[in-house]
């Protein structure tokens, strides 16, 4: 017998008993929306937090005197010997693979323009520092590494100086005044909206790090000379971030004059693992979810397989009359195969429907960015194919080994 | 030539607990094509058994028997299920049409197995329903016609696959005496046309039309007259 002449008598056995294969289908319709509404959320979270790292840089790691900042060992960054300018020479020009290396200082301050004050924050940073935080230049121009030492005072500003200052003007060749000094903006740097933790990234003066310690006396922390309070580097792309991790500490425990077998007091943090990690403990709570939302599709196929049971007791005389008249067991094997089949493909498309909507919902409650990707419609198709075969097969076999005779004289 | 349906030393027997029935005991007999044979006995003798030893619905316990070239104590349930394709029509006392399915598309289910295309499977079973006087009912559902009609929409389904042989058991037995008649007159006619004809009737007006009697009493043919 054709697929097709299966399906058709599939649908109308099913549409005779609409109200019972309603019910029937009901939990592989829980059971695929939850799966989808599960995966769909888990892919949107692993999507936030890897726009998240690509928003920090990729490959960024960051180099702090003290302890981990990650690893919650012992000792504070303020009491430990600052890092310097030369460090952060050391591992530009040391370090093979790496793509940029640049200091940072920073201060607060209040920038004035046209008779508006505005608190914000101050970073005196090397020339690779955009690059290496993946800030975009908006428009004019960074500064040139020649310039970083020059204690000029340029400024590149964030947007929100372009929008509280300067109304949203472009700002570039305009002066602005930090501490009564002027400044003059040589470009803007492309938003990147809140922080992880609600911060206001664009809130931000960036100027030369020899300009801010010069002229605002940023980071000064005597005796010390040149001292930064962070370094970060960019590790190239391709490039093993382990082994370029290990390498900056080799240079830095040389420099620093840490004996052998001594602890680092300093920390390389990889912020990009750092977040994988934190996310790893929500992706198995996400699996946990997972494997729920598997059980309610399984509790959903046996209320496939009990419906398929009934449904071949009350057609047992049909399913003798087909042997009758030619039918080989396979044939009827098939039939009752595809009826459960099309029931849990029915149930998976409205769990699909409802699934779909429960991530929509989701996603507009919890502000994430979610998408439905077509794996997620792979996924449900298959599952609901899945259940209907695994289910559907004992109920087929039973009535593909009807003997004839007895199936004729059922009542 | 050697007879269209041969069988020797034929048993069934049933286990029921302690006690063995013997349904048929020792049958053997053979019918040449194109015959016309009604069976008869008493309720409980063995003429459903051995119609569905007949047409592969059941296997033989013993003995041999062999149905239009097929050796039916030897098929595997493959086999079985063409060879009731392919050779047998059945019609039933309770007619047997699938419910909530059109007269046509009951005709055509056996040429649905057989792997009939749709539009020569649709043709077919039109031109067997015309051949009952039920041209103009093809699209009627069972619950829409009568019990005569209802039986021709059967016996239409028996022939479309163009079988050898028609086993009919009790095919009058839930009719009246006048759709009885014309149902009888039916099978005279396809046994004019070369069908071999095996009925079950308890009834003797039914048999008469019929051109052999078989009597069973007990699993064995007891009385075998022409
Ligand atoms: N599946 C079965 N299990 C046990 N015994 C059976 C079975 N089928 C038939 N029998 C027994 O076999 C014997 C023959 O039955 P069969 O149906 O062939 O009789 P019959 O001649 O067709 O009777 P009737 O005229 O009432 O239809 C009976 O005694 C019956 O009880
Ligand atoms: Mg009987």
């Amino acid at each position: 017998m054709s697929l097709l002449a299966s399906i058709r008598i599939a649908l109308i056995a099913l549409r005779v008993n609409a109200l019972r294969s309603a019910l029937a289908m009901l939990g592989v319709i829980i059971g695929v929306a939850s799966v989808i509404v599960l995966v769909s959320i888990s892919e949107g979270t692993k999507r936030a937090v890897e726009a998240q790292i690509a928003s920090f840089g990729a490959n960024l790691l960051i180099i702090r005197p003290g302890s981990s900042i990650f690893g919650g060992r012992r000792g504070g960054a303020g009491s430990a010997t600052p890092l310097t300018d030369g460090d952060v020479l050391a591992l530009a020009n040391e370090v093979p693979g790496m793509a940029g290396v640049s200091g940072e200082v920073s201060t607060s301050a209040t920038a004035v323009f046209g008779g508006v004050n505005w608190s914000t924050r101050i970073s005196g940073v090397n020339a690779d520092y955009f690059d290496v935080r993946a800030w975009v230049i908006d428009e004019g121009r960074a500064f040139a590494p020649a310039e970083e030492s020059s204690g000029r005072r340029f400024v590149v500003v964030g947007q929100t100086i372009v929008r509280e200052l300067f109304d949203g003007a472009d700002p570039v060749g305009q002066t602005l005044r930090i501490q009564g000094q002027p400044f003059e903006i040589i470009g803007t740097v492309a938003a990147k909206g809140e922080s992880s933790w609600g911060a206001d990234q664009d809130d931000i003066i960036f100027m030369p790090l020899a300009t801010a310690r010069q002229r605002l006396g940023a980071g000064q922390r005597p005796p010390t000379r040149d001292p930064v309070s962070v370094i970060y580097a960019d590790v190239a792309a391709g490039e093993d971030v382990d082994r370029v991790i290990a390498d900056i500490e080799d240079i830095l425990r040389v420099r620093r004059e840490i004996l052998p077998g001594a602890e680092d007091d300093f920390s390389v943090g990889n912020l990009a693992e750092f977040i994988r990690a934190r996310n790893e403990t929500e992706n198995q709570l996400g699996l946990l979810l997972a494997v729920g939302a598997a059980i309610v599709l399984l509790v959903g196929g046996i209320g496939i397989m009990n419906i398929m049971l009934v449904s071949v007791t009350e057609r047992t005389r049909e399913i003798g009359l087909r042997l009758a008249v030619g039918a080989r067991q396979r044939d009827i094997r098939n039939q009752f195969l595809i009826e459960s089949i099309v029931l849990c493909l029915f149930g998976g498309a409205m769990g699909l429907a409802a699934g779909i909507g429960g991530t929509l919902i989701y996603a507009e409650i919890g502000q994430l960015e979610i998408a439905v990707s077509p794996l997620i419609v792979g996924i449900a198709i298959s599952a609901s194919v899945l259940v209907g075969v695994f289910f559907g097969l004992y109920p087929a076999q039973r009535a593909a080994r009807l003997n004839p005779i007895d199936a004729l004289r059922h009542e | 030539m050697s007879a269209l349906i041969e069988c020797r030393n034929l048993f069934k027997t049933y286990q029921m607990g302690d006690t063995k029935i013997r349904a048929l005991d020792g049958v053997s007999l053979e019918i040449e094509s194109g015959e016309y044979v009604a069976v008869m006995g008493a309720s409980g003798s063995g003429k459903s058994t051995f119609m569905n030893l007949l047409g592969a619905l059941d296997r033989p316990t013993a003995g041999f028997l062999r149905v239009d070239g097929a050796l039916l104590n030897q098929l595997t349930a493959e086999q079985e299920a063409e060879f009731r394709g392919r050779s047998i029509g059945f019609v039933f006392q309770q007619f047997n049409l699938l419910p909530r399915t059109s007269a046509v598309e009951n005709v055509a289910l056996p040429l649905v197995y057989a792997g009939v295309p749709a539009a020569e499977r649709r043709k077919r079973a039109m031109a067997r329903l015309e051949q009952m006087g039920l041209a103009e009912r093809y699209d009627h559902h069972p619950s829409q016609l009568s019990g005569g009609q209802q039986q021709r929409v059967a016996i239409a389904r028996a022939l479309v696959n163009d079988p050898q042989i028609l086993l009919a058991d009790e095919p009058t037995g839930a009719l009246d005496s006048k759709t009885s008649a014309d149902i009888m007159a039916l099978f005279d006619s396809l046994n004019r046309d070369g069908i071999t004809v095996i009925l079950v009737t308890h009834e003797q007006d039914v048999a008469d039309h019929a051109k052999r009697q078989l009597v069973f009493k007990d699993g064995r043919v007891v009385e075998d007259r022409s």
